[in-house]
């Protein structure tokens, strides 16, 4: 009976302030989808990283007759090599090193063809230009430093090569987009607490004689503030939902949809699964938001 | 039941107090009419007793709580033992009569059935009982005063404070007013009343207290709108401490007394 009371009086807010409500409901809409994409971007930098530093490995370039500088156009003799490989097996590196395999200049060719297929200067390239190399991958990808250290500048080696520092440009621009992503979503967030707050302040202010009124029948302060706070809370979670269903839409149609099929890499994209953990978070964070700043809003009507 | 201790009123903006030093007790079931010029603190007085104002100084206690230390969680509560009508209705615009009236008895909890039954027997009790369904503006003037009186009365108050609740009506409604006020404090409900009606207060015969420029200038038992009796207090000089009368705004002839006899009865019926 009361509670009936309350949500008439919520539905009376909502219905005369219907234009505020409306940009309260875009701006929230918008702000939350921001704070979605950051989160889903996060995600996606921790996925891409979990999986590629997993398959990085450390390159030990041999010298090609091709190849200048300590090299000087003389490719790396078998003893070298051997040398090289012994270092590998010694037990300063053996712990460190998970498995390491050669690569000939066959093989290299091989894979090269493969991975530039499509490529017109492929046909330019032939197995002799390709470095020799043995391919390391570590216990801990982020100890290659050892390993680097160690053999760099060893005869007949031209060069050791981490994979992993490849990423990190990528990495970086990534976590650039993600805070852009975030710093926008403050933003955003703070218009929407401020306009929420806004909101309710007229909407009391506009009630200010009735609010005196239910205060001198002896309307407790819970049953004064609270249609104010779920007006804010029901603005907010329209909001809310909107941004949920956008961050799904577009984790499903962009990146699954997208994405997926020009990448083809559909193991290292974030998928439904962290969409569906996002969405109750966007929830809460609007609900929470809205409720704390009507709370404050409407505290100036519950003096006298 | 209400304790002014040496009470002043002063409100921003305004360097003369709308209530002086203003000290006096009333009790349980009595019945007091608040007379004085417009502008002399009735209705400050009245907006104090139900903590829709602060005094400056001094100290206010209703019901047995202290209004200063009662917090603004707690009003709405102390609230819910007083009624009020005001001098200006202060009736919900939206809401019908019926809603009105209603309204003050769901904000406290009270079922819907309870409210069905006692709202209809409380309007025909103010002579509204076809009036149910109408919108404030719908109402005369008196009317909205009797949809106010309504309001107060319906949760049966331990007091009832009426700001000139008979201001806009004819005299045969102000009479059946004063009756239903009557019989709400036979009741035993403290009933406190301002008002300008002459022939009421002096037809009533109930304690009166009169305010000149925030100061009680005189307060007696059965008494007229002008003095006819021996006053309680006979005058300001001996309710209150000298300090407040180095500048008493009051000039002693505008204080009626027994041997002054009153000048033009404005007011008489
Ligand atoms: N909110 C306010 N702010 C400033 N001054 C006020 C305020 N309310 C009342 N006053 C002043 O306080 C004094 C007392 O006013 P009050 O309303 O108590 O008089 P009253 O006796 O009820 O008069 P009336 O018979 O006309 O209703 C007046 O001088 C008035 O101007
Ligand atoms: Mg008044």
């Amino acid at each position: 009976m009361r509670f009936g009371l309350i949500m008439s009086e919520v539905g009376n807010g909502l219905r005369r302030n219907i234009t505020m409500v409306i940009s309260v409901i875009l701006v929230t809409f918008i702000s939350l989808t921001f704070v979605g994409a950051a989160i889903l971007l996060q995600a996606q930098i921790g996925q891409m990283k979990g999986y590629w530093y997993d398959r990085a490995q450390v390159a030990v370039y041999f010298c090609t007759a091709s190849s200048v500088g300590e090299c000087n156009l003389v490719e790396a003799t078998p003893d070298q090599k051997n040398f090289v490989e012994a270092q590998l097996q010694s037990p300063g590196l053996a712990a460190l090193i998970d498995r390491y395999e050669f690569e000939s200049h066959e093989q290299a060719y091989a894979r090269y063809q493969e991975q530039f297929s499509d490529n017109e200067f492929a046909d330019f390239v032939s197995p002799e230009f390709l470095n020799e190399a043995f391919w390391v991958n570590l216990n801990d990808p982020t100890q290659s430093d050892a390993l680097v250290e160690s053999l760099s500048g060893l005869a007949g080696v031209e060069e050791v090569k981490d994979q992993r520092k490849y990423l990190d440009p990528i990495f970086a621009a990534l976590n650039a987009a993600s805070f852009t992503a975030i710093g926008i979503a403050s933003l955003m967030l703070v218009a929407a607490v401020l306009l929420i707050a806004t909101t309710i302040r007229l909407s009391a202010f506009s009630r200010r004689r009735e609010l005196g009124i239910m205060r001198l029948v002896g309307a407790s302060n819970r049953f004064i503030q609270t249609p104010f706070i779920l007006e804010g809370v029901i603005a907010a979670l329209i909001g809310s939902v909107l941004a949920a269903g956008a961050v799904l839409a577009i984790v499903r149609f962009f990146v699954q949809g997208y994405l997926g099929s020009t990448l083809q890499t559909t193991t290292a994209v974030i998928g439904m699964s962290e969409a569906l953990l996002v969405a109750p978070i966007l929830l809460l964070v609007g609900v929470v938001l809205a409720a704390a700043s009507a709370n404050v809003a409407i505290s100036r009507y519950l003096k006298v | 039941m209400i304790r002014f201790d040496q009470v002043t009123k002063l409100y921003a903006g305004n360097s003369r107090p709308a209530l002086n030093s203003v000290t006096l007790e009333i009790l349980k079931g009595e019945f007091v009419f608040l007379v004085g010029a417009s502008g002399s603190g009735k209705s400050s007085f009245l907006r104090l007793v139900l903590k829709e104002e602060n005094p400056s100084k001094g100290r206010i206690h209703v019901l047995g709580q202290d209004l200063g230390r009662l917090t603004s969680r707690k009003v709405p509560y102390f609230r819910r033992n007083l009624g009020v009508v005001f001098q200006d209705f202060r009736l919900l615009p939206q809401k019908t009569v019926f809603g009105n009236v209603a309204f003050s008895m769901q904000v406290i909890g009270k079922s819907k059935g309870f409210i069905q039954e006692a709202v209809p027997d409380v309007l025909k009790m103010v002579g509204l009982a076809g009036k149910a369904s109408r919108l404030p503006h719908e109402l005369s003037g008196g009317e909205q005063q009797r949809v106010a009186i309504a309001r107060a009365i319906v949760n049966k108050p331990a007091i009832l404070l009426a700001d000139e609740p008979t201001g806009n009506l004819d005299p045969s409604t102000s009479a059946g007013i004063m009756t239903l006020l009557e019989r709400i404090s036979s009741s035993g409900t403290t009933v406190i009343m301002a008002t300008h009606d002459a022939g009421i207060v002096d037809q009533m015969k109930r304690r009166v207290i009169e305010l000149v420029s925030g100061q009680i200038v005189r307060d007696e038992r059965q008494g007229g709108y002008q003095t006819q009796a021996i006053p309680l207090q006979a005058s300001p000089r001996e309710s209150s401490d000298g300090l407040a009368h180095t500048h008493d705004p009051v000039p002693q002839s505008q204080v009626p007394t027994a041997t002054t006899p009153a000048p033009v009865r404005r007011f008489a019926p």
